[in-house]
């Protein structure tokens, strides 16, 4: 082995620390050309931090140390600020998760891309626009020439995605980092993504894909590290990791992916609450699978009929919901499955009735709905409770999470519908926190000093406070890491279980909604383009968006 | 009392997601100087005489333009009076003067901007309109305008001060109800079922008010500065009431040979300023959890 080529990255024990305490603890990693090393890890873990690094960018109050750091063959352990402005872009691009974050709003994609070209070659002006043009095409933009002159903000995610990336390879480094590149992204758009990165790890460049997700990164990568607390925990090629993970950890990232997983089966490691494991058959509560019920079956609990709403834009009217029905009978969850952009929220906000619809109906347990006016709804709203994507924005942010949850306990033994109707808030509020899997000691927290996972759970416990029969369920867990996602998803599977709720489950992610759903309803430019049983719309596609999503969404290669 | 400044004073989310960096719980050593200068000031207001024993209108022509010294720590003026004792005599008009006129357009932004923001669409519309306009002026010169119509004297002033604040105010406040209202916590409110009044009183008027109150105590600096220029045009407090702004036109014909007849006056106003100016933006660090 004595002529392989200079490994494109060679580290070893790196070290990152900020302030008195260290976050990267040594970690050895070692990239050739044309490979492809995925970091996994949750947020916390350090991987970003490494991803820096390793780009001599952890951050002015940070202590970095290596024995060596080479990129390409050269020594960068100890280079200064200077030295360091000379060697990234060449020797190394980065591409970060949040693109438009990555770009100058107020500058062409054009100079972007242009400055690593200006700045580390002696090009005339005439021959860098046409690289600018080549690295565009190559990136897979389409309509290069028009492309150079929009700013971000005119391009959709996937677009500015692609932006970043041409800027990252614009001096055609033969190191490649890549930072979640794709977690904003749409399923169908990810997967042309990964595809462009593969595509680029096969022109020789070694790339670095960081990422929460194993899904992600299971179809590119050739070996996977597996990151935790600041240490490499467990590392092999993508099939040892994933057929046979050494590490408890390891095999609670992988359980999590929801993808594939049948309902019922639990993601997370943790264990079921007692509540339901000492019910070992379904008690009164817990009616099962009603769906098969044909008492129930007839009136659905939730029925949207023929649901028209567009918003007056410039230029005309934008058609968000175009004709949308749906029924969600009891106990039962309907997944409603779209791209951004799609309407999914727009159908959550018609069910709640926080937006009347221009034509059509919604219809709950039986009843006019969106026809009432909003007095005449109040009363029966705390029958329908909704979980949303980001439950910080959704919590005053003056009050704690005590505060939060007697404020829902009041508003429900208003309506009369608590089960405790009297007496003090706070033990109420200590079972709805137990139900969620909280300890007591949150009600004195203020959301924000909470995790992503904890807010959810405070989100669940203020829908649950009125015992609700329906929950609407919008984006709920794709602001959280995978291992969090799953004890998410379990969570609300015990309580659907356990309170026979009615679930409308909306998502991006197919692998989260094939899990959660008996029916399930894709939507596209506002309509649905298919419907019908989950396990047979997502094994057998009628409609070609829905195979095309299918396809396209990340799932373990193994 | 810039856009910037209600966005840091409302970034509570911003705060949670940014690396906690915190000094411990102490107030950092500039609040504390701020503080112990307004507790002076507010002596200064409440019982002038604990805080200066010489009467601030005592006049003793014999001793008339001394310089600093142990018995008149701030000199003296044409007249003989004693500057640190009239300083002082000012502080309570100057106080008065600042909280009044902060007050008064706070009120009247927040009429404004509740109107606005409640109001409906035509509404919204015309008092958006009056606002622009207001804006157009430069604040002293609407102020100019009120005293020209109603006569110069401290009450004109303060009123003049506090209606040239008021579009700032107007605004903001229109701007933070409109945010609120159509914040996710008051929609989750809705989905609760909870009443339009109850959702009004207990998130959206707390939410968009206790941002602006600490944005005012920033406004009181502004004002004072913004009532001592009246006062030297000689349309505010007039002379011989101990006013810092009346005792810098006043000690403007001695300048060159009497520097602290101008100077200390000067320096409480500059002082007072940066003080309040201090201890507003430490309230909305507080705001958003620093410290």
């Amino acid at each position: 082995m004595t002529n392989t080529p200079a490994p494109a990255l060679e580290v070893a024990q790196l070290r990152v620390g900020f302030g008195g305490t260290d976050v990267v603890h040594g970690i050895d990693l070692t990239i050739m050309p044309g490979e492809c090393v995925a970091i996994v890890g949750e947020s916390g873990s350090g991987k970003s931090v490494t991803a820096r690094a390793l780009l001599g960018m952890a951050g002015a109050d940070s202590r970095t140390s290596a024995e060596h750091l080479r990129i390409d063959g050269l020594d960068l352990g100890a280079a200064s600020e200077r030295e360091w402005r000379r060697e990234r872009g060449r020797r190394a691009g980065l591409i970060l998760q949040d693109a438009l974050g990555s770009l100058d709003p107020l500058r062409t994609v054009g100079r972007e891309i242009e400055d690593p070209l200006r700045i580390h070659l002696r090009l005339p002006a005439s021959e860098r626009r046409a690289r600018v043009l080549r690295l565009l095409a190559d990136v897979g933009m389409p309509d290069p020439v028009s492309a150079v002159r929009r700013r971000s903000g005119e391009l959709s995610g996937g677009l500015r995605q692609r932006a970043l990336i041409a800027a990252a390879i614009a001096l055609d480094p033969p190191l490649l980092i890549a930072d979640e590149p794709t977690t904003a992204l749409d399923v169908t758009v990810q997967a042309r993504i990964l595809a462009l990165l593969d595509e680029i790890r096969e022109r020789g460049t070694g790339v670095l894909l960081i990422s929460h997700d194993l899904a992600v990164v299971s179809r590119m990568a050739d070996r996977i590290l597996v990151m935790r607390e600041g240490r490499i925990i467990e590392q092999g090629s993508t099939g040892e990791v994933l057929e046979a993970p050494r590490e408890d950890y390891t095999r609670s990232l992988i359980a999590a992916v929801p993808a594939e997983v049948p309902r019922g089966v639990r993601l997370s490691a943790t264990p079921m609450r007692p509540a339901t494991q000492s019910g070992a058959l379904p008690t009164i509560s817990s009616p099962l699978r009603p769906s098969h019920d044909p008492a129930i079956r007839t009136t659905p609990l939730l029925e949207l009929s023929h649901l028209t709403k567009t918003f007056a834009v410039p230029g005309g009217r934008f058609t968000a919901v175009d004709d949308v029905s749906l029924s969600l009978h009891r106990g039962e969850t309907l997944g409603l499955v779209g791209e951004s952009g799609s309407g999914k929220t727009t159908v959550a906000r018609l069910a709640l009735a926080l937006t009347t619809p221009d034509s059509g109906s919604v219809r709950f347990d039986g009843e006019e709905w969106s026809a009432l006016d909003e007095r005449q709804r109040r009363p029966t709203r705390h029958r329908i409770g909704a979980i949303y994507q980001d439950p910080l924005g959704s919590f005053d942010p003056r009050w704690n999470v005590g505060r939060l949850l007697a404020d829902a306990v009041r508003g429900a033994r208003e309506a009369g519908t608590s089960d405790v109707s009297a007496g003090p808030t706070a033990p109420v509020v200590a079972v709805l926190l137990d139900q969620v899997g909280l300890a007591a000691s949150v009600a004195d927290r203020k959301p924000m000093t909470l995790s992503g996972g904890q807010r959810q759970r405070v989100a669940i416990a203020r829908a649950l406070a009125g015992s609700p029969e329906l929950l609407i369920c919008d984006e709920p867990v794709s602001a959280l890491d995978v291992t969090i996602q799953a004890q998410i998803l379990d969570l609300l599977d015990d309580i659907q279980r356990e309170r026979g709720l009615a679930l409308l489950f909306i998502s991006h992610d197919l692998g989260v909604v094939h899990h959660m759903a008996d029916h399930v309803a894709v939507m596209r430019a506002g309509r649905i383009v298919e419907s019908g049983d989950a396990g047979r719309v997502f094994t057998q596609p009628g409609h070609p968006y829905t195979a095309q999503l299918v396809a396209d969404s990340p799932r373990l290669a193994t | 009392m810039s856009d910037l400044e209600l966005q840091q004073a409302t970034a509570v989310s911003a705060a949670a997601h940014a690396p906690a960096r915190r000094r411990g719980r102490m107030p950092r050593t500039g609040t504390l100087v701020a503080g112990a200068f307004v507790l002076f000031l507010l002596a200064a207001t409440v019982a002038p005489e604990l805080v200066a024993t010489q009467d601030p209108n005592a006049i003793s022509p014999v001793d008339a333009f001394q310089s600093p010294s142990p018995a008149h720590w701030f000199g003296t003026d044409e007249s003989g009076r004693d500057i640190y004792s009239r300083v002082v005599a000012g502080t309570a008009t100057s106080l008065l003067i600042g909280i009044s006129a902060t007050a008064i357009g706070l009120a009247l932004g927040l009429v404004l901007g509740v109107l606005a923001s409640f109001g409906g669409r035509i509404v919204d519309f015309g008092v958006n309109r009056l606002v622009e306009v207001l804006f157009a002026f430069p604040g002293l010169l609407l102020a100019l305008l009120v005293i020209v119509v109603y006569g110069p004297g401290p009450v004109t002033a303060t009123v003049a001060v506090g209606l040239s604040t008021a579009p700032g105010y107007a605004r903001i406040i229109r701007g933070q109800l409109v945010a609120i209202r159509s914040s996710q916590y008051v929609e989750a409110a809705r989905v609760l079922g909870r009443s339009p009044a109850r959702i009004l009183s207990r998130h959206v008027l707390p939410n968009a008010l206790i941002p602006i109150f600490v944005l005012a105590t920033l406004g009181i600096g502004q004002a004072i500065v913004w009532a001592a220029a009246l006062s030297y045009l000689g349309l505010g407090a007039q002379p011989p009431a101990a006013e810092w702004g009346a005792m810098l036109a006043a000690g403007r014909t001695y300048l060159a040979t009497a520097w602290w007849m101008t100077v200390f006056p000067g320096l409480m106003i500059v002082g007072t300023t940066i003080a309040t100016t201090v201890l507003g933006r430490a309230l909305t660090r507080r705001g958003r959890g620093e410290r």
